[in-house]
């Protein structure tokens, strides 16, 4: 049997790892189109605030890790796919067969349409490459114009605010991480970004770079920056584009079935490339997040070996973010549900914030602000989907009191 | 056979001795708040119940870190992070559903029970026999292992 | 070294906090807690100030060895002047708050003045603020904890608070932290309250970590845990009856004072005992008792947590006492039950839970109520004064009603939140209150055993248990058995129990460890801990300093020797034991007292020497 996992990212690493779990045999190859290692873009941020160097953001650290588990690495970029045939086209001209193939690309960022986003100085983060041209950049007291204050906008601010930049941010949404939190919770964070010295500019849009040194950046507002740094960080979509010519199925990423399988049962889908399911509505959608992308990666290598034995239930949308030192989360339908409850505990003077979304009895949903201690119970409650009895009422009185709903719920304690 | 931690809310008098042991184990100091178990008190119901990481067969927290620096301790079956391969992404404290891997602000690292690497110093500390280090298979975790069996329900392939 | 060398100075009439070094020269002579903060009161206050006035200061002190892993390293005390006994006042509890004050980064907290308006302190680590409670005001301790966890939402934060009683000026109203542990007696809660302060709320997460020794700390810790574990009292008695393991023990020698006093013995013992917490109630089948309960670190866990059952005429429709909280000790038992005659267990328990609720003293209040009672039965006070409520002894309903009434400060409850001092003296009867300087007796009768009247007699915070636990030796044979009924060597006794506890009440470990440590016990975890040399020898020549100091106040302000004396009725014939092996006898405080005074050093009025005071470094 040959197994080929395109795509190095986490979602391709821990597919290649599971498949070797399961079957001691058969030939493992991994394609990645980066020269690096696989690594983990996750830690870019924590290069650019030099946490770490860039083998600390190798997603295995040990040596000779893929081969003593008899996985053959190949750096180069898939090209195209022919399904019929079951082969695959590298950019170097050669040609692979499989016999199960699993296309886990991941995602790239998407340039917003203005005038200048080509000029050189203006950079996604999204590669090692990236990094590196960024740290090249962003010097203490140079400034930086981060395009975007998403999900993943505001986890490279703080690198960059480590990294000692005059920042400014635009956002054209009209509060942070409009994707992860209310309009409260979202101006609390901005808030404090802003106290932190750092200039927020939420409803605001760029309309322009201009080529000057340093650059010139326009807002719709009229107002000009001068930028050394221009960072887009206004979202992500599925690397597909080499899937064209293929009679594979893609929507907004590669479509699968609850096994994680293409609408070719030889291919599967795994990690940022892949609309799977999502766990709240049961869509299929491309939640380009860590923790889904390596929970696809494992359910997909199972199906793959062990002929579709696993159901995915669906992931839990979930995001931890620290921004500057205020670290928020959220989980799930955080925005609520029809017919459902809330509790919202808003503290703006502490910057503490804790939302709770419930169906019925059941947890579905959390955003906060300012609260870490055992916050993944929340995802085992809504995964859990725990009736809350009696819990229900004493956490809309007391939302903090997750941890011991949980324990009272699941341990059968009072 | 791996050993497990085996906990006993019944017995519990919620003295806290078990958080100072480990805080001061970990990180030198008489800090609940640093601990890796956590103690419940509910006062309504007069019982404390404590609580630390299973070291679930699943070990979400370790799949999800994107640095590989939560590893397993073969000797021991403990799931460890490594200080200096954790960058602080929370992912795993997200990802656990147990809530039992907790962010140190001061560190910026995770932490988590990590069985004292065998001598699990909660269990000499607690005066009252409710966290006992026996053979993993009695534990009365069982019950929450089963659980995230079911809710994930993709066992296999960490089987 | 395990002070944090930190005080925040809380200025309530300027609405400032500061923070300041600790006096480490002090900490060296004073330890910490009740001496240290006794030292700083005596230094920056006016022993003869209005205590309910601004220029009386209040005290939260910690030990050295509090948040630390010593076996109880959780207590607090508060230390200021007393308005039951225009004494120093030193109140001492366990808890959580203490722990976390220590752990916020605070060995001590100096309140002065008084704040215009209602305000609480708001600690988190080193920032520390005052913060309007006029929307607490005037509620229960219960609901002030309540609303300041639904403020804060962290299940962690821990709070001290005050209730209606103290607000309404009851004089022994209590501090209550964590719902139900208090600094309870001589009415510092009272002093909180005149100071317009409704609540402490503490949250640490810095820790402790500067231990001295750490290897050599974890190790002597280790031992004396082992140690407590193995011991009967420590090991076996408190973690399955708590300190009510003493209910039959004390009555079985005929020194459960009962009806105000009048008799040393009391039928009902069994009924309201430790014993009887465990037994099925015939009205629900369940036992009063839960569980017990520890405080921070402590591995004795003498602690009750208890219920009353639902359809008990006191809780009957009132569902938030249908709950889980702390439940009777010992002395609160006595006080509220055999001292009344009432052999009601829940009733005990829910005039207990009311003294939590709203902050007082279970000691005092339940003698005052048997004073009332003794008053009532003899005709001078009448229905008129408690609106038609029955106040024989014996009545539960009784009971009930005056927890109600002291709780809120409402009707009859405005008399019997004066003490039994002062109502027994409204009433025109000053010798039916049951007290030494004002504030009442604790558990155990001075006619059935010597040591503790001659300790309640010169107690410097007026009757108290506490303040030299002979009960120890004279009862339960530690650390050797002497006989209860003769006062022949007492004073030796005395002496010694009164010098080791306050050593211990600086330390931040628990009194009862000392059923199963003593001193040889005690100084290798602070040597070990702390900066400096501490041997048993100077831990005990400490808790002398601590306790002729404390004697300074006092006689500073205005306390001399007719006031180290008990009550007639137990000091004379006439009053003497009617039943049981003490019949007969009486207190022979009068013969032992000059004695003692010989023991102390102190001169026939009871002031100590100059010679004394010059041997002390005072
Ligand atoms: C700066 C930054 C911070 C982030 N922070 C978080 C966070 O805090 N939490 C979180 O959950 N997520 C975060 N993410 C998102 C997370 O990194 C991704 O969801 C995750 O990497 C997806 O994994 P993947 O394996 O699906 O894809 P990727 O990690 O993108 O890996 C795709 C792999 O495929 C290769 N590839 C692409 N096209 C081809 C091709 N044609 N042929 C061969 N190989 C190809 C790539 O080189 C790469 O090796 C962050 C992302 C970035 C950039
Ligand atoms: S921290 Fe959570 S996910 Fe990790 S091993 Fe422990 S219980 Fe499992
Ligand atoms: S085994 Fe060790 S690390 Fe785990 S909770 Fe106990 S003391 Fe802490
Ligand atoms: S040490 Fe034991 S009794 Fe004390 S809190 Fe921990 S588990 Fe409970």
């Amino acid at each position: 049997m040959q197994y080929i996992v395109a795509g190095a990212g986490p979602a391709g690493v821990v597919a290649c790892e599971t498949i070797r779990k399961l079957d001691k045999e058969s030939a493992i190859t991994l394609i990645g189109a980066e020269p690096e290692p696989p690594y983990s873009r996750m830690a870019i941020p924590y290069l650019l605030s030099e946490k770490i160097a860039e083998q600390g953001t190798f997603l295995r650290k040990t040596a000779g890790y893929y081969e003593q588990l008899n996985i053959k690495l190949v750096h180069n970029r898939v090209t195209g796919l022919n399904a019929a045939d079951n082969s695959l086209q590298l950019d170097n001209g050669e040609q692979l067969k499989y016999d199960r193939l699993l296309l886990a690309t991941g995602a790239t960022p998407i340039n917003p349409p203005i005038p200048g986003v080509d000029l050189e100085g203006v950079r996604h983060c999204w590669t090692l490459k990236d990094a590196r041209e960024i740290a090249a950049r962003a010097k203490t007291g140079s400034s930086v114009v981060l395009m975007g204050a998403g999900f993943i906008g505001c986890i490279i601010l703080e690198s960059l605010v480590k990294r000692g930049v005059k920042l400014t941010v635009v956002e054209r949404g009209d509060r942070m991480v409009p994707r992860m939190m209310d309009d409260t919770a979202g101006n609390m964070l901005k808030e404090w970004c802003e106290d932190k010295g750092v200039r927020v500019l939420t409803s605001h849009s760029v309309t322009a770079i201009e080529k000057s040194d340093p650059l010139s950046v326009i807002l719709d507002s009229g107002e000009r920056l001068h930028a050394d740094l221009v960072i887009s960080a206004t979202g992500v979509r599925s690397n597909i584009d080499f899937l064209q010519q293929s009679e594979l199925e893609t929507d907004q990423g590669i479509l699968v079935n609850s096994f994680l399988q293409t609408s070719h049962p030889a291919v599967y889908a795994a990690g940022d490339a892949a609309q799977g399911r999502d766990f709240s509505t049961g869509e299929f959608t491309v939640q380009a997040i860590q923790p889904t992308a390596v929970e696809h990666g494992r359910i997909a290598a199972v199906n793959m070996v062990q002929n579709n034995c696993l159901t995915h239930q669906g992931s839990l949308n979930m995001n931890v973010l620290d921004t500057l030192g205020l670290i928020s989360s959220s989980f799930g339908q955080w925005m609520g549900v029809d017919g459902g409850d809330a509790v919202c505990f808003v503290d703006k003077t502490r910057y503490k914030y804790l939302n709770l979304q419930f169906k019925d009895d059941v947890l579905v949903g959390i955003s906060s602000l300012g609260h870490t201690e055992n916050i993944g119970v929340a995802r085992g409650l809504i995964r859990g989907q725990l009736a809350l009895g009696k819990w229900k009422q004493r956490l809309q009185k007391n939302p903090e009191r997750l941890m011991e709903a949980w324990l009272a719920c699941s341990m059968g304690i009072a | 056979m791996q050993k497990a931690l085996l906990i006993d809310p019944d017995k519990c008098t919620g003295c806290l001795q078990c958080e100072l042991a480990c805080s001061y184990e970990h990180e030198g100091v008489f800090n609940p708040s640093k601990s890796r178990i956590r103690v419940f008190t509910f006062h309504q119901e007069g019982r404390f119940v404590p609580y630390t990481c299973t070291q679930c067969s699943e070990a979400w927290c370790q799949q999800a870190c994107p640095v590989d620096a939560i590893t397993l301790n073969a000797d021991t079956g403990a799931k460890e992070v490594s200080d200096s391969a954790c960058v602080g992404c929370k992912v795993c404290t997200i990802a656990c559903p147990f809530g039992t891997v907790n962010y140190n602000q001061v560190t910026g690292k995770v932490i988590k029970c990590d069985l004292c690497g065998g001598d699990p110093k909660c269990v000499s500390a607690c005066p009252t026999q409710a966290i006992v280090y026996v053979d993993a298979d009695q534990t009365g975790y069982e019950k929450m292992r089963q659980w995230a069996k079911e809710t994930d329900n993709n066992p296999a392939a960490s089987a | 070294m395990s002070w944090t060398g930190k005080i925040l100075r809380v200025n309530l009439t300027e609405g400032t906090v500061a923070a300041e070094p600790l006096n480490m020269q002090w900490a060296q002579q004073y330890l910490g807690q009740r001496g240290l903060a006794s030292k700083y009161l005596l230094e920056e206050t006016d022993p003869k100030c209005d205590p309910l006035g601004p220029d009386n200061k209040m005290i939260m002190a910690t030990g050295p060895l509090t948040g630390t892993m010593a076996a109880t390293g959780g207590r607090y005390s508060v230390v200021t002047k007393s308005p039951l006994t225009n004494c120093i006042a030193c109140s001492n509890s366990g808890g959580f708050i203490g722990a976390e004050m220590k752990h916020a980064g605070w060995d001590m907290i100096i309140f002065e003045g008084c704040s215009p308006t209602p305000v609480y302190l708001y600690i988190e680590n080193d920032q520390a603020e005052l913060v309007d409670a006029s929307e607490i005001w005037g509620t229960s301790v219960w609901h002030t904890d309540e609303w300041l966890h639904n403020k804060y939402q962290d299940p962690l934060l821990r709070i001290s608070a005050v209730g209606r009683s103290a607000e309404s000026g009851c004089l022994y109203a209590a501090i209550i932290n964590d719902l139900h542990r208090a600094a309870g007696r001589s009415g510092v809660g009272t002093v909180m309250a005149s100071k317009n302060l409704k609540a402490v709320a503490v949250r640490g997460t810095l820790g402790v970590g500067n231990i001295k020794q750490p290897e050599r700390f974890m190790q002597v810790v280790n031992e004396n845990k082992a140690i407590l574990a193995a011991n009967p009292v420590t090991g076996q008695g408190l973690p399955a009856y708590g300190t009510q393991v003493l209910m039959n023990v004390i009555n079985e020698i005929g020194a459960l004072p009962a009806k105000n006093m009048q008799e040393v013995q009391f039928d009902g013992a069994h009924d309201i005992s430790g014993e009887a917490m465990h037994e099925p109630r015939k009205s629900d089948g369940k036992p009063n008792l839960t569980t017990n309960a520890a405080c921070f670190g402590c591995t004795i866990a003498c602690g009750r947590i208890s219920t009353i059952a639902q359809g008990h005429f006191t809780v009957e429709n009132k569902a938030k006492y249908w709950g889980n909280s702390g439940g009777l000790e010992y002395e609160a038992a006595w006080a509220l039950g055999a001292d009344t005659e009432i052999n009601d267990l829940d009733a005990l328990t829910y005039a207990n839970f009311l003294c939590n609720e709203d902050g007082y003293d279970p000691i005092t209040f339940g003698s005052t109520v048997a004073a009332a009672m003794e008053l009532y039965e003899m005709g001078v006070i009448t229905d008129a004064q408690t609106g038609g409520v029955a106040f024989n002894f014996g009545s539960a309903e009784a009971l009930a009603k005056a927890a109600e009434w002291v709780a809120t400060g409402e009707g009859f409850g405005k008399d019997l939140a004066l003490g039994s001092k002062r109502l027994c003296e409204k009433y025109g009867h000053p010798e039916l209150s049951m007290t030494v300087k004002g504030q009442e007796f604790p558990a155990y009768d001075p006619r059935g055993i010597q040591g503790i009247g001659l300790n309640y007699a010169t107690s410097n915070r007026g009757a108290c248990h506490v303040r030299g636990y002979t009960i120890a030796s004279e009862v339960l044979g530690v650390p050797v058995k002497t006989d209860p009924l003769v006062s022949e060597g007492k004073p030796d006794l005395v002496k010694a129990f009164q010098d080791a506890t306050a050593a211990v009440d600086s330390s931040g470990l628990c009194l009862f460890t000392t059923f199963a440590w003593d001193m040889t016990n005690i100084a290798p975890q602070i040597d070990a801990a702390c900066e400096g040399e501490w041997t048993a020898e100077k831990l005990v020549e400490l808790g002398e300093r601590v306790w002729n100091m404390e004697r300074q106040y006092n006689m500073q302000a205005g306390i001399t020797r007719a006031d180290d004396t008990l009550p007639e009725r137990l000091k004379s014939e006439e009053g003497a034991a009617r039943t049981g092996p003490a019949k007969g006898k009486f207190s022979e405080v009068e013969k032992m007292l000059p004695e003692y005074y010989e023991k102390r050093g102190w001169n026939e009025d009871g002031a100590p020497t100059d010679e004394t005071l010059n041997r002390l470094g005072l």
